[in-house]
């Protein structure tokens, strides 16, 4: 009995050093990760870049994909490297919780419908009637004001069943931003932000959400973001941009609007382009940032900073695969220009200047 | 003889030593209930404070749920929580009490065994399974057979006609409550066969013996005698009914809205917690969430207790009797 009992004690002890051991060895290599959380909206190019460079440099990314709430939350309370969010801070919110932000990439939010024998494009569409659809204004496909706008197509007398996004998301802010600076009433009546209280419509949860709700209603609008409308090919709208011209949404009309936006006389890069001038712009158009500490004591935030300039400059075409849109170089300088200059680890510079 | 007693009075200390031990321990675990239902409940009021001292009464009386001007109320949460577990009790009583009655009395032996079981499996189904059977095959069979009819028959019904209005979006408070109906009827359905099951035999022949008929037995005899359980049962199935999330979350639409009509969009409050923490900027939002989620705790404290105090009543009636 007693025999057993001491074997028993010498196994767990042999055991337990060997788990200790394992810990200590992941442990090491736990140190080289850099970790980061926020947006949804960007996760899968992140993903993608984090693997790339995983294989190319063995540091690794630990990137959660919980919200941009979540993210701007998490780096406030610096319990992660860099936060992510869809909505770009106000400077004077960065200025006062010590943070900066910069543009990493860039997509749109794309209008897609369910209406029997309509295609992909087919229908057209401007933002002050889009405003009056979700206000509950326009509540029958064959209204005049849309019926105006579609000469051609024979639109049913069927109820319109707005779909907006019920968490709180980066796709909404970009969505409400474009409504509000077209249409005065519904600034006033709801807002721009991550999540709104919609006068009308029914919510459901993320993108996937969002999708399969106008696929299986009939009737329905809803917004998704572009990569969801390449993939599922669904039927989306053609918009009237700030110049007046139709589009349809494509990589190009992105970064036709992020062209056209002057990031240089952007404080803190607070920069949204919906609704930017150009003929062939997008006008649902919107970055997606990065977050950090002006002053930190992460360890991490070097390694962070190389990861986002192999991303700026080796990144491009892995973006463009999953239909994002890079940032331009000249942007890209501006940014490594405000690493240089503000961010500071330990009253250190981390980055040196060019 | 001394030395026949003293080992055994030391064997009678040590066992009286590791009775103590054993009770202590049993304490100790049932303490800890309390001590988790304290901390819960003191971490909901904690993370509430913000919102309730900011939106005071009106935190319970206002329908606004609007981020952007950063004003909350809990109303249109509160609305869509009662009144999609209401739809579902409407809906799911009968038909358990059907489904008991049928297995307990009327069904042959040889195909008891076999419906009991199915229904047991039901109640192990996911609730996102059922979340996402509402919004594929559910919703578009709602929204382009049943609704329509609906609309067409009872939109002009004096008094309720209101309930039936707007247009047949598929999803919906009706569609919710349908879904919860489903999910809590086998936990209502188990527990009244048990307690029908238990109603004495000699009770049942007595009354049919003085030429009563099935249903004049299942009535007065055996709902009767199993009171109790049947209320327990359904209290059961409220209290799930009322926290679902996912599969609530995938059919209510998830409106912040007080409609009058049972087809429009709406929102529960475990959805509204589901949807938006995550993303919820700013202390109020985050604090008002949380306060969502005490007053769902409020709601289910006190209709287990409304339900024990039913039950204490019914038994004090019986006993006098």
């Amino acid at each position: 009995m007693k025999q057993t009992t001491k074997r028993w004690i010498v196994a767990m002890a042999g055991a337990l050093t060997a788990l200790s051991l394992m810990a200590g060895a992941s442990g090491v290599a736990r140190a080289q990760d850099i970790s980061g959380a926020g947006a949804t909206f960007p996760a899968p190019i992140y993903a993608k870049w984090a693997e790339a460079y995983k294989q190319q440099t063995g540091v690794a990314l630990n990137y959660q994909s919980i919200g941009s709430g979540g993210g701007i939350k998490q780096i406030e309370a610096a319990t992660v490297t860099f936060g992510a969010s869809d909505m770009p801070l106000m400077p004077q919110v960065l200025q006062q919780n010590g943070l900066v932000q910069w543009p990493m990439i860039i997509g749109g939010a794309i209008p897609v419908v369910n209406l029997a024998g309509v295609q992909p494009g087919q229908l057209l569409l401007d933002g002050p009637t889009i405003a009056a659809i979700y206000l509950g204004d326009i509540t029958r496909w064959n209204d005049p004001a849309i019926q105006k706008l579609n000469p051609r197509l024979k639109l049913p007398k069927q109820d319109i069943a707005p779909i907006y996004r019920a968490d709180g998301s980066g796709t909404n802010f970009l969505f409400t931003n474009f409504l509000s600076k077209v249409s005065p009433k519904f600034a006033q009546q709801v807002g721009s932000n991550t999540s709104v209280q919609w006068p009308a419509g029914l919510g459901a949860k993320g993108n996937e959400g969002v999708a399969n709700q106008v696929l299986q209603t009939a009737g329905a609008i809803g917004y998704v973001e572009y990569a969801y409308v390449v993939q599922t090919h669904m039927t989306y709208a053609r918009l009237r941009n700030a110049a007046g011209y139709y589009v349809a949404p494509s990589a190009q009309a992105f970064q036709s609007a992020a062209a056209n936006a002057d990031w240089a006389k952007a404080p803190g890069f607070y920069q949204v382009l919906t609704n930017e001038p150009g003929a062939t712009s997008w006008p649902i158009t919107g970055a997606s940032f990065i977050l950090l500490h002006v002053q930190s004591h992460d360890k991490n935030t070097t390694a962070a900073l190389k990861f986002f300039d192999w991303a700026y400059n080796h990144g491009q075409q892995l973006a463009q695969q999953l239909d994002y849109v890079p940032i331009p170089a000249s942007v890209v300088k501006m940014v490594e220009a405000k690493w240089s200059s503000a961010l500071r680890v330990d009253g250190q510079a981390v980055w040196p200047a060019k | 003889m001394s030395a026949v007693t003293l080992p055994f009075k030391r064997q009678l200390r040590r066992e009286a030593r590791a009775e103590q031990v054993f009770r202590a321990l049993t304490v100790c675990s049932a303490a800890l209930v309390l001590i988790v239902l304290a901390g819960v409940l003191g971490a909901l009021v904690h993370g509430a404070w913000p919102a309730l001292s900011t939106f005071k009464f009106g935190f319970l009386t206002r329908e606004v749920w609007n981020p952007v001007t950063i004003q909350f109320g809990a109303l249109a949460a509160l609305y869509g929580t009662v009144i999609t577990s209401l739809i579902a009790m409407v809906i799911a009583v009968p038909l358990a009490f059907g489904i008991a009655v049928f297995l307990t009395e009327t069904c042959p032996l040889w195909l008891r065994g076999p419906i009991a079981t199915c229904i047991e499996l039901l109640a192990a189904v996911p609730s996102i399974v059922f979340g996402i059977w509402g919004l594929f095959v559910l919703a578009p069979l709602l929204q382009h057979h049943v609704q329509p009819w609906v609309i067409d028959h009872f939109e002009d019904l004096p008094g309720i006609g209101h309930l039936f209005r707007g247009p047949p979006y598929g999803i919906g408070l009706a569609t919710a409550g349908f879904v919860l109906a489903i999910m809590v009827l086998p936990f209502i359905t188990s527990v009244m066969r048990e307690v029908f099951l238990s109603t004495p035999r000699s009770l049942k022949e007595a009354a049919y013996g003085i030429g009563a008929t099935q249903w004049e037995v299942i009535w007065d005899v055996v709902l009767p005698n199993s009171r109790a359980g049947v209320i327990g049962g359904i209290m059961l199935g409220l209290g799930r009914a009322l926290g679902e999330t996912m599969a609530v979350t995938f059919v209510v639409g998830n409106a912040h809205r007080i409609s009058s009509s049972l087809l429009a969009p709406g929102t529960t409050i475990s959805a509204s917690i589901a949807n938006e923490f995550t993303e919820a900027l700013g202390p109020l939002y985050t604090s008002s969430l949380v306060a969502l989620g005490l007053l769902l705790f409020i709601l289910t404290f006190i209709i287990i207790a409304a339900a024990r105090l039913l039950l204490a009543r019914l038994e004090q009636r019986g006993a006098s009797v």
